[in-house]
């Protein structure tokens, strides 16, 4: 799957984007969330305050507990705030 | 029409496009967004803009057709710049044209409330303590609540 990660998420990360297989038992959006935190300092620290971090799949906002698939564009970031 | 760009606009010139040629136009409402100085932490010398292209075009088009659905309208325009502003630049215009003020000032005010929202925008702000990204508030949260059905 193709990661994003925008405004701190991006920062903490330190990364705009990635291409990450999952393990098989990553099936939702939390699911992936947990697993990423597993990944390193930098990924729990982004992490760190997960239900303010919004989601959206392919361009579309989802909750924590939508479905996650290999081919996804699945992006992280904070609440917007454009305008 | 929706354009997602880094340039300045012209706001004269974006709102005779809007208008010119429909004569059924009876009120255009406008609100431009600009950048203030005055953050909650001292003072702005800049702010950067980033935005998700791709989605951002999808939700800002799926915030118009929103709009064009609740009030009749003949024309709107949201123009959204992103990277780096300084104080007193413009980084927002949305504009909303109909026969009659009421839907124009109403979807003006609705869009602008929806896209501070939904909108993938987000700011840093560049002060003399460094930088920092802007919080989202509840206020603008309740504005667009207001708005749902």
């Amino acid at each position: 799957m193709k990661l994003l990660y925008f405004a701190w998420v991006r920062t903490n990360i330190g990364k705009a984007e990635e291409e990450l297989v999952a393990p098989d038992h990553v099936q939702d959006v939390e699911g992936l969330l947990d697993w990423l935190a597993t990944l390193g300092p930098h990924y729990a620290a982004a992490l760190d305050r997960r239900n303010v971090v919004k989601v959206a799949i392919n361009h579309e906002y989802v909750e924590h507990n939508h479905p996650v698939r290999p081919d996804d564009e699945i992006a992280l970031f904070p609440p917007v705030t454009g305008g | 029409m929706i354009k997602v760009q880094r340039e300045d606009f012209d706001i004269g010139a974006e709102l005779a496009r809007l208008t010119d040629g429909n004569t059924k136009i009876g009120g255009l409402a406008t609100f431009v967004g600009l950048v203030r100085d005055l953050a909650e932490k001292g003072e702005v010398s800049a702010m950067t803009l980033e935005h998700y292209a791709g989605m951002t075009e999808k939700r800002l088009a799926e915030i118009e057709a929103e709009a064009r659905s609740r009030w009749p309208l003949e024309g709107v325009l949201i123009i959204h710049r992103y990277g780096r502003l300084e104080p007193g630049d413009r980084i927002v215009l949305v504009a909303t044209t109909s026969s009659h003020r009421q839907a124009a000032l109403e979807s003006c005010a609705f869009l602008i409330d929806w896209l501070k929202t939904k909108a993938p925008f987000w700011k840093l702000e560049e002060g003399a303590k460094g930088t920092a990204w802007v919080e989202a508030r509840e206020s603008d949260d309740q504005a667009a609540e207001k708005w749902k059905r």
